[in-house]
Protein backbone atom coordinates (compact mmCIF):
# COMPACT_ATOMS: atom_id res chain seq x y z
CA UNK A 1 0.00 0.00 0.00
CA UNK A 2 1.29 3.44 -0.96
CA UNK A 3 0.18 7.16 0.51
CA UNK A 4 -2.21 7.05 -2.53
CA UNK A 5 -4.87 5.08 -0.17
CA UNK A 6 -5.50 8.69 1.48
CA UNK A 7 -7.62 11.34 -0.37
CA UNK A 8 -7.97 14.99 -0.65
CA UNK A 9 -11.22 14.41 -1.46
CA UNK A 10 -13.36 12.16 -0.06
CA UNK A 11 -16.66 10.88 -1.09
CA UNK A 12 -19.87 10.97 1.69
CA UNK A 13 -22.99 10.16 1.91
CA UNK A 14 -25.22 11.52 4.83
CA UNK A 15 -28.58 13.28 5.68
CA UNK A 16 -29.28 16.26 6.61
CA UNK A 17 -31.66 17.85 8.24
CA UNK A 18 -33.53 14.93 7.03
CA UNK A 19 -32.67 15.31 3.30
CA UNK A 20 -30.04 12.71 1.59
CA UNK A 21 -26.48 14.52 0.39
CA UNK A 22 -24.28 12.94 -1.45
CA UNK A 23 -20.84 15.06 -1.50
CA UNK A 24 -16.69 15.13 -2.42
CA UNK A 25 -15.31 17.19 0.62
CA UNK A 26 -11.71 18.31 0.92
CA UNK A 27 -9.83 16.06 3.66
CA UNK A 28 -9.53 19.18 5.92
CA UNK A 29 -12.62 20.50 5.22
CA UNK A 30 -14.76 21.18 8.67
CA UNK A 31 -18.65 20.29 9.05
CA UNK A 32 -19.44 23.81 9.60
CA UNK A 33 -17.91 25.30 6.67
CA UNK A 34 -19.50 22.16 4.35
CA UNK A 35 -22.68 23.35 5.32
CA UNK A 36 -22.40 26.95 4.99
CA UNK A 37 -20.05 26.68 1.81
CA UNK A 38 -20.87 23.72 -0.17
CA UNK A 39 -24.66 23.41 1.07
CA UNK A 40 -25.60 26.93 1.87
CA UNK A 41 -27.01 26.42 4.99
CA UNK A 42 -25.11 29.85 6.88
CA UNK A 43 -27.32 29.05 10.35
CA UNK A 44 -24.29 27.45 11.78
CA UNK A 45 -21.35 30.40 12.57
CA UNK A 46 -18.04 29.56 12.15
CA UNK A 47 -16.72 31.61 15.13
CA UNK A 48 -13.15 31.29 16.76
CA UNK A 49 -12.58 27.82 14.74
CA UNK A 50 -10.87 26.30 17.65
CA UNK A 51 -13.88 25.01 19.98
CA UNK A 52 -13.87 27.93 22.22
CA UNK A 53 -16.83 29.89 20.92
CA UNK A 54 -19.41 27.49 20.58
CA UNK A 55 -21.47 29.26 17.50
CA UNK A 56 -21.04 26.73 14.75
CA UNK A 57 -22.83 23.87 17.99
CA UNK A 58 -25.16 21.44 16.10
CA UNK A 59 -26.33 18.38 15.83
CA UNK A 60 -24.76 15.01 15.00
CA UNK A 61 -25.99 11.43 15.31
CA UNK A 62 -28.67 12.75 18.37
CA UNK A 63 -25.60 14.73 19.92
CA UNK A 64 -24.51 18.15 19.78
CA UNK A 65 -21.35 18.64 18.53
CA UNK A 66 -18.82 21.61 17.52
CA UNK A 67 -18.80 21.91 14.16
CA UNK A 68 -15.13 23.69 13.86
CA UNK A 69 -13.80 20.69 15.74
CA UNK A 70 -14.99 17.86 12.94
CA UNK A 71 -13.98 17.37 9.58
CA UNK A 72 -16.70 16.74 7.10
CA UNK A 73 -14.77 13.51 5.29
CA UNK A 74 -15.48 11.98 8.71
CA UNK A 75 -19.58 12.33 8.00
CA UNK A 76 -20.28 9.56 6.08
CA UNK A 77 -23.07 7.77 7.39
CA UNK A 78 -23.97 10.59 9.62
CA UNK A 79 -27.51 12.52 10.60
CA UNK A 80 -26.71 16.16 10.84
CA UNK A 81 -28.89 18.96 11.92
CA UNK A 82 -28.52 22.20 11.77
CA UNK A 83 -31.01 25.21 13.20
CA UNK A 84 -32.47 25.52 9.50
CA UNK A 85 -34.02 21.91 9.89
CA UNK A 86 -35.16 22.22 13.55
CA UNK A 87 -36.32 25.45 12.47
CA UNK A 88 -39.05 24.19 9.98
CA UNK A 89 -39.53 21.22 11.95
CA UNK A 90 -41.26 23.94 14.56
CA UNK A 91 -40.09 21.69 17.75
CA UNK A 92 -38.13 24.45 19.17
CA UNK A 93 -40.50 27.58 17.97
CA UNK A 94 -41.57 28.01 21.88
CA UNK A 95 -37.79 28.37 22.70
CA UNK A 96 -37.32 30.90 19.84
CA UNK A 97 -39.83 32.82 20.70
CA UNK A 98 -38.80 33.13 24.84
CA UNK A 99 -35.49 34.09 23.39
CA UNK A 100 -36.97 37.25 21.47
CA UNK A 101 -39.40 37.97 24.07
CA UNK A 102 -36.80 38.04 26.30
CA UNK A 103 -34.10 39.86 24.48
CA UNK A 104 -31.37 37.01 25.08
CA UNK A 105 -29.47 38.09 21.87
CA UNK A 106 -28.89 41.13 20.64
CA UNK A 107 -26.14 40.70 17.36
CA UNK A 108 -27.17 37.19 17.09
CA UNK A 109 -23.76 35.80 16.22
CA UNK A 110 -23.90 32.99 19.07
CA UNK A 111 -27.81 32.30 18.75
CA UNK A 112 -27.70 29.32 16.22
CA UNK A 113 -25.50 27.58 18.70
CA UNK A 114 -26.96 29.08 21.62
CA UNK A 115 -29.94 27.11 20.71
CA UNK A 116 -28.79 24.14 20.48
CA UNK A 117 -27.07 24.04 23.72
CA UNK A 118 -30.46 24.92 25.26
CA UNK A 119 -32.64 22.13 23.13
CA UNK A 120 -30.12 20.26 24.64
CA UNK A 121 -30.35 20.55 27.87
CA UNK A 122 -34.58 20.82 27.90
CA UNK A 123 -34.66 17.36 26.00
CA UNK A 124 -32.23 15.88 28.34
CA UNK A 125 -33.13 16.97 31.81
CA UNK A 126 -36.16 15.32 33.70
CA UNK A 127 -38.73 18.45 34.77
CA UNK A 128 -37.09 22.03 35.69
CA UNK A 129 -33.72 22.40 35.42
CA UNK A 130 -32.05 24.20 37.37
CA UNK A 131 -30.32 27.83 36.23
CA UNK A 132 -26.73 26.74 37.13
CA UNK A 133 -27.77 23.55 35.56
CA UNK A 134 -28.76 25.67 32.80
CA UNK A 135 -25.39 28.37 32.91
CA UNK A 136 -23.09 24.57 33.12
CA UNK A 137 -24.87 23.32 30.10
CA UNK A 138 -24.38 26.87 28.20
CA UNK A 139 -21.00 27.24 29.55
CA UNK A 140 -19.40 26.21 26.47
CA UNK A 141 -21.23 28.93 24.18
CA UNK A 142 -19.85 32.51 24.34
CA UNK A 143 -22.66 35.43 24.44
CA UNK A 144 -20.63 38.78 24.24
CA UNK A 145 -24.49 40.90 24.13
CA UNK A 146 -26.53 40.03 26.70
CA UNK A 147 -24.68 39.00 29.60
CA UNK A 148 -26.51 35.12 29.70
CA UNK A 149 -29.44 36.31 32.14
CA UNK A 150 -31.30 36.83 29.47
CA UNK A 151 -30.78 33.74 27.94
CA UNK A 152 -30.72 31.93 30.97
CA UNK A 153 -34.20 33.34 31.72
CA UNK A 154 -35.53 32.28 28.38
CA UNK A 155 -34.41 28.68 28.55
CA UNK A 156 -35.76 28.40 32.40
CA UNK A 157 -38.87 30.02 30.90
CA UNK A 158 -39.25 27.25 28.00
CA UNK A 159 -38.77 24.62 30.44
CA UNK A 160 -40.94 25.79 32.98
CA UNK A 161 -43.84 25.56 30.23
CA UNK A 162 -42.62 22.44 28.45
CA UNK A 163 -43.22 20.96 32.47
CA UNK A 164 -46.58 22.51 32.97
CA UNK A 165 -48.14 21.15 29.83
CA UNK A 166 -46.58 17.71 30.64
CA UNK A 167 -47.94 17.81 34.12
CA UNK A 168 -51.26 18.65 32.31
CA UNK A 169 -51.17 16.08 30.11
CA UNK A 170 -50.52 13.49 32.67
CA UNK B 1 -8.36 29.06 10.84
CA UNK B 2 -8.90 26.52 8.53
CA UNK B 3 -7.74 22.48 9.20
CA UNK B 4 -4.19 21.68 7.27
CA UNK B 5 -4.41 18.08 6.35
CA UNK B 6 -2.63 16.00 3.55
CA UNK B 7 -5.04 13.60 3.37
CA UNK B 8 -8.08 11.01 4.63
CA UNK B 9 -8.11 7.33 5.12
CA UNK B 10 -10.58 5.87 7.23
CA UNK B 11 -9.84 2.34 8.51
CA UNK B 12 -11.85 -0.74 8.03
CA UNK B 13 -10.46 -2.60 10.48
CA UNK B 14 -7.55 -2.48 13.02
CA UNK B 15 -4.65 -4.15 10.82
CA UNK B 16 -5.88 -1.70 8.10
CA UNK B 17 -5.44 1.13 10.54
CA UNK B 18 -1.95 -0.01 11.11
CA UNK B 19 -0.65 -0.94 7.02
CA UNK B 20 -2.26 2.67 6.27
CA UNK B 21 0.15 3.96 8.81
CA UNK B 22 3.01 2.15 7.96
CA UNK B 23 2.47 3.36 4.44
CA UNK B 24 3.07 6.77 5.72
CA UNK B 25 6.03 6.20 6.96
CA UNK B 26 6.09 8.57 10.26
CA UNK B 27 4.00 11.25 8.15
CA UNK B 28 0.14 10.12 10.08
CA UNK B 29 -1.33 10.46 12.60
CA UNK B 30 -4.87 8.63 14.54
CA UNK B 31 -7.84 10.47 14.39
CA UNK B 32 -10.94 9.67 16.95
CA UNK B 33 -13.47 11.99 18.28
CA UNK B 34 -10.55 15.14 17.52
CA UNK B 35 -11.33 17.33 20.05
CA UNK B 36 -8.06 18.11 20.45
CA UNK B 37 -6.66 17.11 16.96
CA UNK B 38 -8.57 19.13 15.19
CA UNK B 39 -8.02 22.13 17.08
CA UNK B 40 -4.47 21.72 17.01
CA UNK B 41 -4.79 21.56 12.95
CA UNK B 42 -6.69 24.32 13.40
CA UNK B 43 -4.45 26.49 14.52
CA UNK B 44 -1.49 25.22 12.45
CA UNK B 45 0.09 23.80 15.61
CA UNK B 46 0.14 20.65 13.43
CA UNK B 47 2.30 20.18 10.71
CA UNK B 48 0.25 18.84 7.60
CA UNK B 49 -1.27 15.38 8.43
CA UNK B 50 -2.32 12.55 6.95
CA UNK B 51 -5.52 11.19 9.09
CA UNK B 52 -5.89 7.68 10.01
CA UNK B 53 -9.86 7.18 10.81
CA UNK B 54 -10.31 4.59 13.81
CA UNK B 55 -13.54 6.16 14.81
CA UNK B 56 -15.41 3.17 13.38
CA UNK B 57 -13.42 0.69 14.60
CA UNK B 58 -15.76 -1.80 16.65
CA UNK B 59 -12.67 -3.62 18.20
CA UNK B 60 -11.95 -0.15 20.01
CA UNK B 61 -15.67 0.02 21.82
CA UNK B 62 -16.81 -1.48 24.55
CA UNK B 63 -16.99 -0.54 28.28
CA UNK B 64 -16.90 -4.56 30.23
CA UNK B 65 -15.54 -6.66 32.80
CA UNK B 66 -12.83 -8.66 31.78
CA UNK B 67 -10.55 -11.33 34.07
CA UNK B 68 -11.09 -8.83 37.35
CA UNK B 69 -10.55 -5.41 35.82
CA UNK B 70 -12.73 -2.99 34.14
CA UNK B 71 -11.58 -2.35 30.41
CA UNK B 72 -12.59 0.65 28.97
CA UNK B 73 -12.26 0.51 25.33
CA UNK B 74 -10.39 3.00 24.12
CA UNK B 75 -13.15 4.92 21.58
CA UNK B 76 -15.51 5.55 24.55
CA UNK B 77 -16.61 8.90 25.04
CA UNK B 78 -16.30 11.40 27.46
CA UNK B 79 -20.00 11.75 27.66
CA UNK B 80 -20.11 7.42 27.63
CA UNK B 81 -17.92 7.40 30.67
CA UNK B 82 -19.94 10.04 32.34
CA UNK B 83 -23.14 7.97 31.81
CA UNK B 84 -21.90 3.84 32.32
CA UNK B 85 -23.16 2.19 35.17
CA UNK B 86 -20.30 0.08 35.37
CA UNK B 87 -17.85 2.88 35.39
CA UNK B 88 -19.95 4.49 38.17
CA UNK B 89 -19.86 1.26 40.19
CA UNK B 90 -16.28 0.29 39.61
CA UNK B 91 -14.29 3.25 38.89
CA UNK B 92 -16.87 6.43 40.05
CA UNK B 93 -13.58 8.37 39.90
CA UNK B 94 -14.05 8.41 36.06
CA UNK B 95 -17.94 9.11 36.48
CA UNK B 96 -16.96 12.22 38.53
CA UNK B 97 -13.98 13.53 36.13
CA UNK B 98 -15.87 13.71 33.16
CA UNK B 99 -18.55 16.23 33.97
CA UNK B 100 -15.14 18.09 34.30
CA UNK B 101 -13.92 17.96 30.88
CA UNK B 102 -14.83 20.79 28.60
CA UNK B 103 -18.24 20.80 27.32
CA UNK B 104 -21.34 18.95 26.78
CA UNK B 105 -20.79 19.69 22.71
CA UNK B 106 -16.98 18.04 23.21
CA UNK B 107 -18.01 15.55 25.97
CA UNK B 108 -20.37 13.97 22.93
CA UNK B 109 -17.11 13.22 20.93
CA UNK B 110 -13.93 13.25 22.72
CA UNK B 111 -12.55 9.91 23.16
CA UNK B 112 -10.75 8.37 26.47
CA UNK B 113 -7.79 6.98 24.14
CA UNK B 114 -7.92 9.93 22.66
CA UNK B 115 -7.14 12.29 26.02
CA UNK B 116 -4.75 10.24 26.81
CA UNK B 117 -2.62 9.64 23.42
CA UNK B 118 -2.62 13.67 23.14
CA UNK B 119 -1.48 13.92 27.00
CA UNK B 120 -2.48 17.71 28.25
CA UNK B 121 -0.88 17.76 31.52
CA UNK B 122 -3.79 20.06 32.50
CA UNK B 123 -6.05 17.04 31.38
CA UNK B 124 -8.23 15.05 33.76
CA UNK B 125 -8.40 11.51 32.50
CA UNK B 126 -4.13 11.17 32.37
CA UNK B 127 -3.98 11.83 36.02
CA UNK B 128 -7.03 9.39 36.65
CA UNK B 129 -5.46 6.62 35.38
CA UNK B 130 -2.33 7.24 37.33
CA UNK B 131 -4.28 7.39 40.23
CA UNK B 132 -6.19 4.06 39.42
CA UNK B 133 -2.91 2.28 38.53
CA UNK B 134 -4.37 1.89 35.39
CA UNK B 135 -2.96 0.01 32.39
CA UNK B 136 -2.95 1.15 28.85
CA UNK B 137 -3.36 -1.54 26.01
CA UNK B 138 -1.62 -0.69 23.28
CA UNK B 139 -1.15 -2.63 19.63
CA UNK B 140 1.13 -2.56 16.92
CA UNK B 141 1.27 -4.70 13.71
CA UNK B 142 2.92 -7.37 15.23
CA UNK B 143 2.86 -6.41 18.83
CA UNK B 144 0.86 -5.94 21.85
CA UNK B 145 1.79 -4.59 25.08
CA UNK B 146 0.48 -3.27 28.45
CA UNK B 147 2.10 0.09 29.98
CA UNK B 148 1.36 1.09 33.39
CA UNK B 149 -0.01 4.89 33.47
CA UNK B 150 2.92 5.74 35.90
CA UNK B 151 5.20 4.66 32.68
CA UNK B 152 3.14 6.02 29.89
CA UNK B 153 3.06 10.04 30.56
CA UNK B 154 6.43 10.97 29.62
CA UNK B 155 5.99 14.78 29.01
CA UNK B 156 4.49 17.28 27.22
CA UNK B 157 2.41 15.54 24.93
CA UNK B 158 4.54 13.41 24.75
CA UNK B 159 3.74 9.40 25.80
CA UNK B 160 5.37 6.15 25.58
CA UNK B 161 3.60 5.38 22.26
CA UNK B 162 5.92 4.26 19.73
CA UNK B 163 5.40 4.80 15.75
CA UNK B 164 2.69 2.52 14.64
CA UNK B 165 1.48 1.56 17.87
CA UNK B 166 -2.52 2.51 19.04
CA UNK B 167 -4.25 2.49 22.09
CA UNK B 168 -6.96 -0.28 22.09
CA UNK B 169 -7.89 -0.18 25.88
CA UNK B 170 -7.21 0.79 29.01
CA UNK B 171 -8.03 -1.50 32.14
CA UNK B 172 -8.45 -0.21 35.71
CA UNK B 173 -8.96 -2.60 39.06
CA UNK B 174 -12.12 -2.79 40.20
CA UNK B 175 -13.22 -0.54 43.28
CA UNK B 176 -13.46 -2.52 46.62
CA UNK B 177 -16.46 -1.47 48.79
CA UNK B 178 -14.51 0.49 51.56
CA UNK B 179 -12.19 2.43 48.91
CA UNK B 180 -12.67 5.99 47.92
CA UNK B 181 -12.15 7.91 44.77
CA UNK B 182 -12.37 11.61 44.38
CA UNK B 183 -11.26 14.07 41.94
CA UNK B 184 -11.45 17.96 42.16
CA UNK B 185 -10.07 20.70 40.25
CA UNK B 186 -9.72 25.05 40.08
CA UNK B 187 -10.69 26.36 37.15
CA UNK B 188 -11.78 29.79 36.10
CA UNK B 189 -14.27 28.77 34.30
CA UNK B 190 -16.48 25.80 34.15
CA UNK B 191 -15.11 23.69 31.38
CA UNK B 192 -11.67 25.41 31.35
CA UNK B 193 -8.42 23.51 31.82
CA UNK B 194 -7.43 22.95 35.63
CA UNK B 195 -5.25 25.14 36.87
CA UNK B 196 -4.47 22.68 39.41
CA UNK B 197 -6.30 19.18 39.78
CA UNK B 198 -5.85 16.51 42.11
CA UNK B 199 -7.02 12.93 41.47
CA UNK B 200 -7.23 10.79 44.55
CA UNK B 201 -7.64 6.67 45.08
CA UNK B 202 -7.94 5.32 49.12
CA UNK B 203 -8.03 1.73 49.36
CA UNK B 204 -6.48 -0.67 51.30
CA UNK B 205 -3.14 -0.57 49.50
CA UNK B 206 -3.09 2.74 51.05
CA UNK B 207 -3.84 6.39 49.06
CA UNK B 208 -2.55 7.67 45.48
CA UNK B 209 -2.63 10.87 44.28
CA UNK B 210 -2.27 12.47 40.88
CA UNK B 211 -1.68 15.83 40.87
CA UNK B 212 -2.42 17.68 36.93
CA UNK B 213 -1.49 21.05 36.22
CA UNK B 214 0.94 21.36 37.63
CA UNK B 215 3.89 20.13 35.63
CA UNK B 216 4.58 18.83 31.85
CA UNK B 217 2.97 15.50 32.91
CA UNK B 218 0.72 14.17 35.42
CA UNK B 219 2.44 14.05 38.70
CA UNK B 220 1.95 11.22 41.87
CA UNK B 221 2.75 13.02 44.73
CA UNK B 222 5.37 10.07 46.25
CA UNK B 223 6.05 12.40 49.30
CA UNK B 224 2.85 13.19 50.48
CA UNK B 225 1.35 9.13 50.16
CA UNK B 226 4.03 8.07 52.13
CA UNK B 227 3.51 10.36 54.76
CA UNK B 228 -0.16 9.58 54.80
CA UNK B 229 0.27 5.77 54.27
CA UNK B 230 2.49 5.28 56.80
CA UNK B 231 0.08 7.06 59.77
CA UNK B 232 1.42 10.57 59.31
CA UNK B 233 -0.62 14.05 59.71
CA UNK B 234 -2.07 15.85 56.61
CA UNK B 235 0.19 18.78 57.39
CA UNK B 236 2.76 17.00 57.26
CA UNK B 237 1.60 15.44 53.98
CA UNK B 238 0.93 19.65 52.73
CA UNK B 239 4.34 20.32 54.40
CA UNK B 240 5.84 17.27 51.70
CA UNK B 241 3.97 18.87 48.65
CA UNK B 242 6.71 21.37 48.55
CA UNK B 243 9.41 18.58 47.46
CA UNK B 244 6.92 16.28 45.30
CA UNK B 245 5.79 19.37 42.82
CA UNK B 246 7.81 21.75 41.62
CA UNK B 247 5.32 23.60 39.46
CA UNK B 248 6.36 26.40 36.49
CA UNK B 249 4.56 29.81 36.36
CA UNK B 250 2.83 30.72 33.31
CA UNK B 251 0.12 33.54 31.88
CA UNK B 252 -2.64 31.69 34.26
CA UNK B 253 -0.88 31.12 37.26
CA UNK B 254 2.13 31.74 39.40
CA UNK B 255 4.00 29.01 40.31
CA UNK B 256 3.44 30.13 43.94
CA UNK B 257 -0.33 30.14 43.60
CA UNK B 258 -0.05 26.91 42.36
CA UNK B 259 1.72 25.29 44.81
CA UNK B 260 -0.83 27.02 47.48
CA UNK B 261 -3.77 25.77 45.16
CA UNK B 262 -2.04 21.76 45.55
CA UNK B 263 -2.34 22.20 49.36
CA UNK B 264 -5.78 23.33 49.24
CA UNK B 265 -6.50 20.28 47.09
CA UNK B 266 -4.91 18.02 49.13
CA UNK B 267 -6.75 18.82 52.31
CA UNK B 268 -10.54 18.84 50.34
CA UNK B 269 -9.81 16.03 48.82
CA UNK B 270 -8.81 14.48 51.64
CA UNK B 271 -11.67 15.93 53.64
CA UNK B 272 -13.86 14.24 50.80
CA UNK B 273 -12.63 10.80 50.76
CA UNK B 274 -13.17 10.72 55.16
CA UNK B 275 -16.52 12.04 54.94
CA UNK B 276 -18.04 9.99 51.22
Amino acid sequence: MSQAAFEQLVDISLTVNGERVEARVPAGRHVVDFLRLDLGLTGAHAGCEHGVCGACTLQIDGEIVRGCLILAAQMDGAEIWTIEGVTDSKEITDLQDNFVERNALQCGFCTPGMIFAARDILTRHQGVPSREDIREHISGNYCRCTGYEAIVDAIETTARARNSEQEAAE
Amino acid sequence: MKASVAGYARAQSLGHAFDLLQSAQGEAVVIAGGQSLVASLNLRLSEEALLVDIRHLPELRGVVLHEGVLRLGALTRHAELAQAPLVAEHAPLLTQAAPLIAHAAIRSRGTLGGSLANADPAAELPACMIALAAEILVRSAGNERRIPADAFFEGLFTTALEEGEIIVAVDIPLKAAGDRHVIRELTRRSGDYAIVGLAGVKSVDGVRLAYFGVSDKPVLAAGAMTILNSGGSIEDAVSALQDDLDPESDPHASAEYRRHLAAVLLRRVLADMTNS
